[in-house]
């Protein structure tokens, strides 16, 4: 097997030196009756070639040809080829986490630098080194902000993403938390009015995403000033990242919980991806996750170290500040790599074509019959509108010019039925938001 | 030489600044295709949103900068590709590139998972065939994909034995964990809500089966079980242990993370285990990169089931496969969308490549290990004699009669191009070196392994200052980790004066 | 280094010096060298009460983290600003300028049961003994 660097006559020569007559001694640790006869009924073994073929197979079975107006958490977004030629240099790809900090320098820079991006993005003073990916990243936020402030109560706007929304309940379910969900007015944002009325001083953290799951931004200030007057910690959730090339970053928040999967990552199904927690320095001790830390050797050059570790699992067992282990890292890696070559006037400008490419489609949208926006305020990439009927039926006839449609959002919110959340990116070109505008205007024409 | 000329040769091995120390205003990387839409003035229509000033501090640079960059940072890592990594529990096995190219393909990367799912069927196929090469690996009934990595694959199966036990009347309070453990396991118990209690080991690094039983009451939900344990010993009575645990209404968890030493020759399911994780970035192939991303899936028998975070991939009339969002006693959700899918589609090309065969995988890990094992026995401490599996564990005892540790010796061994061993793990050795060789490893590499190792100790009897003060060979020396914990810096921020050197 | 006569000691190595109603907590240079380079430390704001044998602190060195155990009860005056800037203080000088905190004793019950400096140097000989055994 090519994988497999010994030939027959070297394993008999490594048994011999062991004193062993087969390998079926080295197993005599596990007891004979629960040893394997026959082989595992699993298909291969495959060579290269027929590896590839069968995904190339599976490739095919997807959604080649469609254009897709999906965002809702994962954005297609230009990404370089340079990014993934350095990622795939076996020295980044194959390496382990960098707890000898001697012969993983690269790692450890690099990691410093993703930490740097990301405080440099959402304004906050310390970041670390990722978290599987945003959902479990709001989860961890929360949990911190729980430890930080020894309270039980966690209010999360239902603008947060559904699955976000998800993940936290289950990791709450079983720490104590009560989460209770705040609702949003009749223009997507956040209802602050519930919001002061749900807030007394048993309250650890407000949630809030921007843009939110409709795609709407939030004024963070007021949310964050309620919070505060009521000593709750103010946490904001950020799904697409791009958007801080062109928006406020959340400088009011005591934690960020971001997803950097639209930087340089592919949608790849769903994962993997990066989430990271950003935050005030003073709250470090109490934050998941590995963190790289500057300092020196003893010859006073610069180098960089994990640090502050007794935060972590294989340090304080019981009482870490998290379980994760392994995180994200070369994922991060690719960021980090992304987010150099976009550089300060890239990512603005990225950002920028992601605002004109939106208002363009909507505007489009607008002027079909029938079609409504759904909220009246100010969004990035996404927004959300009504049809005049259902949008399952819409979308099966839009499938059929070839269009993946906006999502559906009747089944996350009952209320909303009828209502879609349309996204569109730089890569969505100018004559497939005028086809989807088409296709859907046919599609509401056609007789029920 | 003229200190003033900066020669290549010196920048690929010496010094490269941080890429934000290249930065120059109006530098540019990366270019958009121009806008086909009409421009959109942002600051009218987002008002107060809008971040009129660039992001601070953010680089500009050129491509081949970056390029430069990272190229040059990346060649200071030790790598796979470069050679072994022994770490005991981590096996550092060679990363198929195959896999890299076919997570990479058009129709399986572009893919989004709201996407119609008779648009999907091609990654759901792929998650299905996975599940089931998983389920006949580890005997057991039912898999969730859904986890990111073993710590969270921990935690999901921890939850289900809590969900199970709730449906039941009582979901208890305890989860036994063995002193050998692997750091995840006290801190996932205590995240799904469980104190934890100890368990020793006996005499010969085992589970003490009969202090077990004593300590198997209905407050204990489960016994998190290592096996092979942290020291590489089959746990021999692990069909006992689950008898005892069964009998009072405890579930056994087992932590997959050395299911290499298992694959193809026995199965987790037949020996009682209930529910456990795997770690795909180690006993299937998928890459470190440097922490991450890895995976975790958990198997667990029929009794769980039920209680599988949602959503559930099913087979259909036809074949067709779907995603079912509602199972009404389901844990929920652990991960937002499928899972670390690019890493599942690596998992399936290894097990693909190999087939049946992972047999042979399995046995040539084991081969190696032994071989190691043989060849340093009497130069290093062996605390327990029973056969070894996978990895090996021994001490320092020998060596810290002249003052040498585990940690001298580890730092000493990257002198000789090797990564260190695990160092002090398990708790439960003294100074333990915990070396895991994997099936990737030639008889060459065992041999130059075992050569180092030897060298080593022998330095450490007539030299120890050579050992301790190692290395002595790589780019930086030991690292000042005192002061990066007193005074952390995290980040880099524009220096105020030209102050800072690169080093 | 000498251990303090007038000082007591408990068995988690800490030590308390009793003045009148006042006392001062710190840990023994057992403790601090066990641990190794000290990073941190995380101390009770004055007002807080703390509880014969709870843990009221950590001390924290890059490989470790130490509980603190209170030795007696009462109520903090102050705690030790110093080692918030200066942790290493505590591997310097743990008897004298690294102590932890001063409390008001509301309770000094147990404290005539804890070591005196000559009995704590015995005890921490033996568990010299049993480390090497």
């Amino acid at each position: 097997m090519r994988y497999l660097p010994k030939s027959p006559a070297e394993r008999q020569e490594m048994l011999a030196a062991i004193g062993a007559k087969s390998i079926n001694e080295l197993f005599s640790g596990v007891p004979e009756r629960y040893r394997l006869r026959a082989p595992l009924k699993i298909p291969g073994p495959y060579s290269e070639a027929e590896v590839i073929q069968y995904f190339s197979d599976r490739a095919a079975e997807n959604s080649a040809g469609y254009t897709s107006f999906l965002g809702a958490g994962v954005y297609n977004h230009l990404r370089s080829v340079v990014t993934d030629a350095i990622i795939q240099r076996g020295e980044f790809l194959t390496s382990y986490t960098p707890y000898q900090a001697e012969i993983a320098q690269g790692t450890l820079q690099a990691i410093f630098e993703f930490q740097t991006l990301m405080c440099q993005l959402t304004g906050q003073e310390v970041a670390n080194a990722s978290m599987y990916d945003g959902s479990t990243a709001t989860t961890e936020a929360v949990l911190m902000a729980e430890r930080l402030t020894r309270r039980q109560r966690v209010l999360v706007a239902r603008s947060v993403h559904p699955e976000y929304r998800e993940v936290l309940k289950t990791y709450a379910k079983n720490s104590g938390l009560r989460v209770e969900e705040i609702p949003f007015t009749a223009n997507g944002t956040v209802d602050a009015k519930a919001l002061q009325g749900a807030l007394k001083d048993d309250v650890a953290a407000v949630v809030v995403q921007s843009p939110n799951f409709f795609g709407v931004i939030e004024s963070y200030a007021p949310l964050a000033e309620t919070a505060h007057a009521a000593g709750a910690m103010f946490v904001v959730a950020i799904t697409e990242g791009v958007s801080l090339g062109l928006l406020r970053p959340p400088a009011e928040a005591d934690i960020v919980a971001m997803e950097g999967q639209s930087f340089g990552l592919a949608p790849s199904y769903g994962g993997p991806f990066a989430g990271v927690i950003a935050s005030r320095d003073k709250f470090v001790r109490q934050m998941p996750g590995r963190l790289s830390g500057q300092t020196t050797d003893s010859e006073g050059r610069r180098g960089f170290v994990l640090t502050l570790a007794t935060r972590e699992q294989h340090i304080r067992r019981e009482k870490a500040t998290s379980n994760i282990c392994t995180n994200q890292a070369l994922c991060a890696l690719a960021a980090t790599v992304h987010l150099t070559l976009l550089g300060k006037e890239g990512l603005r400008e990225m950002a920028e074509q992601n605002f004109s490419k939106a208002q363009f489609a909507l505007a489009e949208l607008l002027k079909i019959p029938g079609i409504r926006r759904s909220f009246d305020a100010p969004f990035f990439n996404e927004f959300t509108v009504e049809l005049p009927r259902s949008v399952k039926m819409v979308n099966a006839q839009l499938l059929r010019e070839r269009i993946i449609g906006p999502l559906a959002l009747g089944t996350p919110y009952p209320e909303l039925t009828k209502h879609a959340l349309v996204c569109v990116t730089e890569t969505t070109p100018r004559g497939e938001i005028e086809r989807f505008a088409g296709a859907l205007k046919r599609a509401l024409e056609q007789p029920i | 030489m003229n200190e003033k000329i900066k020669k290549a040769s010196r920048h690929t091995n010496q010094s490269e600044g941080l890429i934000f120390e290249k930065s120059s205003p109006g530098k540019r990387a990366f270019e958009l295709p121009p806008l086909d839409v009409p421009h959109a003035d942002p600051v009218k229509a987002l008002g107060a949103h809008h971040r009129r000033e660039g992001i601070e501090g953010f680089p500009e640079v050129s491509e081949i900068e970056v390029l430069r960059h990272f190229t040059r940072l990346s060649t200071w890592n030790y790598a796979i590709d470069l050679g072994m990594y022994p770490l005991g529990s981590c096996t550092m096995k060679y990363n198929p590139r195959v896999n890299e190219f076919v997570a990479r393909l058009d129709g399986l990367a572009t893919e989004h998972p709201y996407q119609p799912q008779e648009l999907s069927q091609g990654c759901l196929k792929i998650m299905r065939l996975l599940e089931k090469c998983l389920l006949e690996m580890t005997g057991m009934d039912a898999l969730t994909l859904q986890p990111a990595a073993g710590a969270q694959g921990e935690l999901t199966g921890l939850l289900l034995i809590r969900a199970y036990l709730q449906k039941q009347g009582n979901p208890r309070k305890k989860v036994l964990i063995p002193d050998s453990a692997h750091g995840t396991n006290p801190a996932t118990a205590v995240i799904a809500g469980y104190e934890v209690e100890n368990i020793k080991s006996e005499s010969h690094g085992q589970i003490d089966v009969e202090k077990l039983r004593g300590q198997v009451t209905e407050d204990v939900a489960a016994l998190m079980i290592t096996n092979p344990s942290t020291l590489g010993i089959f746990e021999q009575r692990i069909p006992e242990i689950a008898e005892i645990l069964h009998a009072k209404g405890a579930l056994l968890y087992m932590d997959g993370a050395n299911m290499n030493a298992l694959a193809g020759v026995t199965r987790p399911g037949d020996l009682g285990v209930d529910v456990m994780h795997l770690n795909l970035h180690k006993t299937f192939s998928t890459p470190h990169g440097g922490g991450g991303p890895g995976a975790g899936p958990v198997a667990m028998k029929k009794i769980l089931e039920p209680f599988r975070p949602v959503p559930i991939l099913v087979e259909k009339e036809g074949g067709r496969l779907a995603l079912e969002p509602i199972r009404p006693d389901s844990i929920g959700r652990v991960k937002a969308f499928t899972g670390n899918f690019g890493v599942l589609v690596r998992a399936l090309a290894y097990i693909l490549a190999y087939g049946p065969g992972v047999r042979q995988a399995t046995e040539d890990a084991v081969l190696n290990a032994n071989y190691i094992r043989k060849h340093l026995e009497g130069v290093y401490e062996l605390p327990y004699s029973l056969p070894s599996m996978h990895e090996v564990v021994f001490s320092d005892a020998i060596q810290k009669k002249n003052g040498v540790n585990t940690m001298d010796i580890a730092k000493r061994l990257i002198d000789y191009g090797f990564h260190p061993y695990t160092t002090a793990f398990p708790l439960i050795v003294p100074g333990a070196l915990m070396i895991e060789p994997t099936e990737s490893e030639s008889k060459e590499e065992c041999d130059l392994f075992i050569d180092a190792m030897k060298s080593i100790a022998e330095e450490a009897a007539a030299n120890p200052a050579i050992v301790k003060t190692a290395p002595h060979t790589t780019r930086v020396r030991r690292l000042d980790e005192v002061g990066a914990a007193r005074k952390p810096v995290l980040r880099w921020k524009p220096a105020t004066s030209r102050g800072e050197a690169a080093g | 280094m000498a251990y303090p006569k007038t000082y007591r000691y408990s068995k988690e190595h800490e030590w308390i010096e009793v003045k009148g109603d006042l006392a001062t907590i710190g840990i023994t240079d057992y403790a601090q060298h066990e641990l190794g380079d000290v990073v941190f430390v995380e101390l009770p704001k004055p007002g807080a009460k703390i509880e014969t044998g709870k843990s009221f602190g950590t001390v924290e060195s890059v490989k470790a983290v130490s509980e603190i155990y209170a030795p007696a009860a009462g109520e903090v005056i102050e705690a030790n600003s110093e080692l918030q800037n200066t942790p290493e203080k505590i591997n310097t000088d743990p008897h004298g300028a690294a102590w932890l905190i001063k409390i008001r004793l509301t309770n000094s019950t147990g404290i005539s049961d804890l070591m005196d400096a000559a009995a704590y140097e015995a005890y921490i000989a033996d568990k010299g003994k049993e480390a090497s055994a």
